[in-house]
């Protein structure tokens, strides 16, 4: 704690010099800023899209061909081929994206390495050993490995990608977890050093932070699955396949959502406790007092520090926040230096992306379980078609909800890039702008083209799929049973 | 620790030993899956569909090794990893749209309508080339030390040209060892043309970096060490001279010595690199900065290696394994 810094209730308000506000007005640095984090921030939502579908996607796989090997129903298999394709278009979007992200530490970011690679860096590489080698050899074998191995192999495969997954995400949010409540480390001469690595990983909004995450990931793949059956039955696709996903999207999506919004909860008073100046941004609540209401719709106006329109229910923010109407709900007005500077994040895109999240996830809890009714009072196969419309226009409401959660979190965690230690403007490189501008243009003209092409190949499969072309020709041997299909090759 | 000497010597050390070990496993197996991609607009339609085959299981694996190469850089040299990153900013950007382009290809051109196909097979050339030209250019900038003038440019790229070159020829080689047939005879003749760029790249490098600094020249020209170091030239040349009487005269019957030109490529591949970190050690940046300098925490780099003293046998175990499975002459890739 510098000498300028300030205790405000059980929060370090950090000179403003030492966040190095005073120079974001300067020319040149400020554009290589900006372009820098839409250049991260752009590459960053592209790459997520992917592991989200790919973490839960892996194990519902594993859960297909753990049913085929149960029961030996022809149904899982072609499940599990349909999907598995699916699963490799995104896996591979994943990978490239994120090998996109590993340079862009270096290209745009040294600061971030330089000052905290001590602790980031060792978490990186676990990821690196433990994650990406698992996952990336043996998708080979759970990809075109299914002829060549024992079917018991094959599982094992299909297991340890899953794994590998989580994994991955495992230590990605340990170290997305730390730059927003960072611990067990010190300071030496401006660098970031580690002393408890136990503290380091199991650090405060890490458990909520994974387990929120994961089950996004889940819900995403639930909605997807549902979604693109819903699609393949209203082109008239009758296979029992297209049922039993149906199926599973809705019972999986039904089970994920509550369980979602109770974590969501307790994640956001976590960190309420830790970031009170994002959860002030997020309820979009100018001052600290009690009897905040929930705000279901605002204008928040940075310039003039207020709403400029608000619908909201009475009490709302303090019943969540503090679970009582006289609670006090920290607001945005006590995080501002004394020369005007605000030292919180900023507010419109915090409140609105918080907004589309939750908005999101009601959809998502009113159409699944109004799914479930209708499962069984319809069956999957005489499902109506208007459901069967909202399914498939659900289909990647994960990815909306996904998205605005992380611009929640991230964009609430400004103007640090490690709350406390680290501006995001002290990261930044000194590449010049024009250069920055240059890629991010060619960036985003790449990402468009592929998610465009990314969704229409999978709606592509799933038209061929409906025409009935044979997914496989293959009979599979369930585990334990001999190998009788003629391996090729040897 | 202590039985080891001072940490901040040897583990510097090791770390840049590792760095080193996991960029040329990369060059060497993305270097023959990035070759394939360059010969692709040399096949027909039936041999495009096998040379993706053939390349297909070990990819993704194999652009981890880029991946691990650069953490390590990241986590254990950071101040020479924004260096040396923020000198090569737009290199590093073509590479990855081409990698991106590449790997994306892999899966759209078997999965996309057929109309779309021959689009996505451009887009796998084309991504392999925009990768393995800017990977040329980024070693080229690297030996002449990082800083961009007209004659450093030119020169790199010229190694840009021959690395691609080099590349193609041990994606050749590979071919020649997982095909058969008439596709095996015709990566023999690409490999015929291929191989000018491993003379003329390695040739290059190898007489161009010792003028780099006087600092290298003396390492390679001084006595006695001229002579302890001059089996790596001849080993390379005779590597050479096999590779050519061997391309002259593949394939065989019985498909004998079929892994002849891949081996040798890899041997050869593994000496050019031991020449260059011979070359450039103790600098991480060419002439700027050595391991030592730019090492981070001793502490943190404790915690690394004692996970990649257990993971990497298991990953180079599990690599194995892939390569096991996938064993033979390739066939079709099939998801059932």
């Amino acid at each position: 704690m510098a000498p300028d810094d300030q205790i405000f209730g059980n929060y370090l308000i950090v000179s403003k010099a030492r966040v190095g506000l005073q120079t974001q007005s300067e020319g040149e640095p400020l554009d290589t800023l900006i372009l820098s984090r839409i250049q991260f921030g752009a590459n960053i939502s592209f790459h997520i899209l992917f592991p989200t579908i790919t973490i839960a996607l892996g194990w519902a796989l594993l859960f297909f061909r753990l049913r085929f090997n149960a029961t030996g129903e022809r149904k899982w298999m072609d499940v599990y081929v349909f999907w598995v394709k699916i699963f490799a278009l995104s896996f591979a979007m994943g990978v490239v994206s994120g090998i996109t992200m590993s340079f862009q530490f270096g290209t745009n970011w040294p600061g971030f390495m330089e000052t905290v690679g001590n602790v980031a860096g060792p978490l990186l590489a676990y990821e690196v050993m433990t994650a990406f080698f698992l996952e990336a050899v043996f998708l080979g074998i759970m990809l075109f490995g299914a002829s060549r191995v024992k079917p018991w192999v094959h599982t094992l495969a299909t297991f340890l990608v899953a794994f590998g997954t989580t994994m991955s995400a495992f230590w990605i949010l340990v170290l997305n977890s730390w730059m927003h409540t960072p611990q067990g480390y010190e300071l030496r001469d401006g660098i970031v050093h580690a002393t408890d690595w136990f503290a380091i990983i199991f650090n405060p909004s890490m458990p909520y932070r994974l387990v929120h995450m994961l089950l996004a990931s889940g819900l995403t793949v639930a909605f997807l699955v549902a979604g693109i059956s819903a699609l393949r039955l209203l082109w008239g696709d009758r296979a029992e396949s297209v049922k039993t996903t149906l199926r599973f999207g809705i019972i999986t999506g039904a089970a994920l959502i509550p369980l979602q919004i109770l974590a969501g909860d307790f994640h956001g008073l976590n960190t309420l406790e830790h970031q009170p100046a994002k959860v002030a941004a997020m309820e979009g609540n100018w001052e600290t007092g009690p009897n905040i209401p929930l705000l279901l719709f605002a204008v928040p106006d940075g310039d003039a520090r207020q709403n400029n329109f608000e619908i909201g229910v009475p009490s709302g923010a303090s019943i969540i926040l503090k679970h009582k109407p006289s609670g006090v709900v920290p607001g945005l007005n006590d995080f501002v230096a004394e020369d005007g500077t605000a030292l919180h994040p900023p507010v419109a895109p915090v409140f609105y992306s918080f907004r589309i999240m939750v908005g999101t996830g009601m959809a998502m809890l009113v159409l699944s379980w109004g799914g479930l009714y209708l499962l069984r009072r319809y069956g999957a196969g005489d499902m109506p078609t208007v459901p069967l419309v909202g399914f498939a226009a659900m289909s990647f409401s994960g990815w909306i909800a996904t998205l605005a959660g992380w611009y929640t979190t991230e964009i609430g965690r400004q103007p640090w890039l490690v709350q406390g230690v680290l501006s995001t403007k002290d990261a930044v490189s000194d590449v010049p702008a024009g250069m920055v501008m240059g890629t991010l243009i060619g960036y985003l003209a790449i990402y468009a083209a592929l998610t465009i092409a990314y969704i229409s190949v999978i709606t592509y499969l799933a038209r061929k799929a409906s025409r009935g072309e044979p997914l496989s020709t293959r009979r599979y041997p369930r585990s334990g049973e001999a190998e009788v299909a003629v391996i090729p090759g040897e | 620790m202590e039985t080891f000497g001072d940490p901040a010597v040897w583990l510097p050390w090791t770390f840049a030993a590792l760095m080193g070990l996991s960029i040329l496993i990369y060059v060497i197996l993305d270097g023959f899956d990035l070759g394939v991609g360059l010969l692709m607009p040399l096949a027909d339609d039936a041999e495009k569909d096998l040379l993706v085959a053939s390349i297909g299981p070990f990819w993704d694996a194999n652009e981890t090794w880029l991946v691990l190469a650069i953490g390590l850089l990241l986590v254990a040299f950071p101040p020479a990893h924004g260096i040396i990153l923020t000198a090569l900013y737009f290199p590093v950007f073509v590479m990855l749209v081409g990698l991106i382009l590449r790997g994306v290809s892999f899966e759209f051109r078997a999965k996309a309508p057929i109309a779309q196909k021959p689009r996505w097979n451009l887009a796998f050339f084309l991504g392999s080339l925009l990768a393995a030209m800017s990977q040329g250019f980024m070693l080229g900038m690297y030996v002449m030390g990082l800083t961009w003038t007209v004659s450093h440019v030119a020169f790199a790229l010229l190694t840009a040209v021959f690395l691609t070159v080099g590349y193609s020829f041990i994606g050749a080689a590979w071919l020649i060892a997982k095909t058969g047939g008439d596709l095996q005879a015709r990566a023999v003749g690409w490999a015929r043309g291929g191989i000018w760029g491993l003379i003329f790249g390695i040739g290059g490098i190898s007489l161009a970096t010792p003028f780099v600094s006087p600092r290298i020249f003396d390492k390679w020209f001084s006595l006695p060490e001229f002579f302890y170091l001059s089996p790596m030239p001849l080993l390379s040349l005779a590597l050479v001279g096999y590779l050519w009487w061997q391309i002259r005269h593949l394939p065989r019957p019985d498909d004998r010595r079929a892994w002849g030109p891949f081996a040798a490529a890899m041997a050869l591949f593994t000496l050019a690199f031991g020449g260059m970190a011979y070359s450039f050690y103790p600098y991480v940046v060419p002439e700027q900065i050595t391991i030592y300098d730019a090492a981070a925490a001793p502490e943190s780099l404790s915690i690394i290696l004692i996970g990649t003293l257990f993971v990497l046998p298991a990953i180079l175990g599990y690599t194995a394994l892939s390569y096991y499975i996938f064993r033979g002459k390739a066939t079709e890739l099939r998801y059932d």
